[in-house]
């Protein structure tokens, strides 16, 4: 199981054809506390960049980006009663969706951990 | 773009304090400290917060013959409030007005008490945004009548069910002093001007103090275990759960009093006898009605409607935008204000609101949103 990052503080942790995506825990300090989440609907296909989520802080809403193109498996439906989720856990039971992956290859243009942990702090 | 951020005389203390600082009406101010917008919000309702709004303007308006009802006359051209029979040591929340009954800010204006002697001065509190036109309008518009002097001071608000408390242990006097009244005080061997009012729905004082002993002042609050430095992103938490305007959101130079619904700051004497800049408009709507009205809206969901959020009828027709909306930790959901027609102003109405395209049910609410925690004085 690998996981990448994106520039957009999205993670994504790959097992086979399917990945789990969130909001990595630099991108939760930064939102300050979690009041809301809207997920998509399950069976929803993105494309690498498109909206999928929505996540608002007390301060402001964020979107929430597609890290690669995929069909939406499952959804963290435990967010949308307890938001506060996303700070508690946001790299693993803070988790948004389960994807189905359209094209594998697409993680390739994606950080590793450490350059993430370099993105995150000049960003 | 690049703008020249100006520096508040805690701006120091913030930082040690840990405040992530951004910039607000051309201030370097601090949003949040290490607790976090929530807890900041929680901790205010239950204890005390201190804020440091020193960004607001603070001004003295004088006129020459030392008389009181000379300068409320004065200023009452240009507010709809009963400033003449306002008492020694009494604050008024009020309007200033342009001549279309339009609101170019809200502002509290003080009597000083018997212990100043300062008859004839009016002690004025403006908002940050707006107050070089506040002051330039009051300049323009009473001429040589009356001394207008801007004071370079800081002001602290200590806000929540403990501040009393907090300032009573200071000021033994303070603890009977009932909302809206001001008088001088000495703590910690500083002189300040001790006023009781906020803009948290929550008991406290608002401290006006020398800048060079604002620091030791708030260092001195800080002591207390019942007090924490509170940022602006829980200031405006507080505010919007307790109903209050944020000017240039909620109330603009569009809307009138009577739009704004807050016509609590009309005073009776006043709306009889008019006398005041857009009083024609103003006391029209008081009969006829103003249109567009300022309410409460209470989504029924979770998803927080934020400014600019269309308020729309149950079929999808527009009729109003959200000028205020966010998440009320105390309320424990979305809340929000917004301008909807009168047709649609009566508490219970059901509307919807269009967040990110999808229609979302909201009622319009009665505001405030929590139980304010003013306290009136004794009881008799």
């Amino acid at each position: 199981m690998t996981t990448k990052y994106t520039e957009d503080h999205e993670w994504i942790s790959v097992d086979g054809d399917t990945a789990t995506v969130g909001i990595t825990a630099h991108a939760a300090e930064q939102l300050g506390d979690v009041v809301f989440v809207e997920l998509p609907d399950v069976g929803k296909s993105f494309s690498k960049g498109d909206d999928m989520a929505v996540v608002e802080s007390v301060k402001a809403a964020s979107d929430v980006y597609a890290p690669v193109s995929g069909a939406i498996l499952e959804v963290n439906e435990a967010l949308v009663d307890a938001p506060e989720g996303v700070n508690e856990g946001p790299e693993n039971s803070g988790w948004f969706v389960k994807l189905k992956l359209a094209d594998p290859s697409e993680l390739d243009s994606l950080m590793d951990e450490e350059a993430y942990k370099d993105h995150a702090a000049n960003g | 773009m690049t703008e020249t951020l100006k520096t508040l005389p805690l701006d120091g203390l913030h930082r040690e304090l840990g405040g992530k600082m951004v910039p607000f009406a051309g201030y370097n101010m601090p949003v949040q400290y290490p607790m976090g917008v929530k807890e900041e919000h929680l901790w205010t309702r239950s204890k005390a917060g201190l804020f440091d709004v020193s960004h607001m303007g603070q001004a003295t308006l004088t006129v020459a013959s030392g008389s009181h009802e000379d300068i409320a006359r004065l200023i009452e051209e240009l507010v709809p409030g009963e400033i003449v029979k306002l008492g020694k040591g009494r604050i008024r929340y009020s309007l200033l007005l342009n001549d279309e009954g339009g609101i170019l800010d809200d502002l509290m204006i003080s009597r000083f008490p018997e212990a100043v002697d300062a008859e004839g001065t009016l002690f004025l509190v403006v908002n940050a945004a707006v107050k070089d036109a506040d002051y330039a309008y009051l300049q323009d518009r009473l001429g040589d009548r009356a001394k207008l002097e801007v004071l370079d001071r800081s002001l602290l608000a200590l806000q929540g069910p403990k501040a009393r408390a907090v300032i009573g242990g200071l000021v033994p006097d303070a603890l009977t002093m009932p909302f809206m009244t001001t008088r001088p005080a000495v703590i910690d061997g500083i002189e300040v001007t001790l006023s009781c009012c906020g803009y948290t729905g929550e008991d406290g004082f608002e401290i006006s103090v020398a800048n060079e002993h604002a620091e030791q002042l708030a260092r001195t609050l800080l002591a207390h275990d019942d007090v924490a430095p509170i940022g602006l992103g829980a200031r405006d938490s507080l505010r919007l759960e307790a109903g209050l305007c944020l000017y240039g959101h909620d109330m603009t130079p569009t809307e009138s009093p009577v739009s704004a619904g807050l016509t609590f700051a009309l005073g009776k004497r006043r709306k009889a006898d008019g006398g005041f800049a857009g009083a024609d408009r103003i006391l029209k709507e008081l009969i006829q009605g103003a249109g567009m009205v300022r309410v409460g809206i209470k989504p029924e969901g979770r998803a927080p409607a934020r400014e600019g959020t269309t308020i729309a009828t149950g079929n999808g027709a527009e009729i109003g935008q959200i000028t205020s909306g966010g998440f009320g930790p105390t309320v424990g959901g979305p809340v929000a204000m917004g301008y909807v027609p009168g047709s649609h102003a009566e508490v219970g109405t059901e509307v919807m609101l269009d967040i990110r395209g999808k229609l979302h049910p909201a009622r319009v609410a009665a505001l405030p949103f929590i139980e304010p925690g003013y306290y009136r004085g004794p009881k008799s």
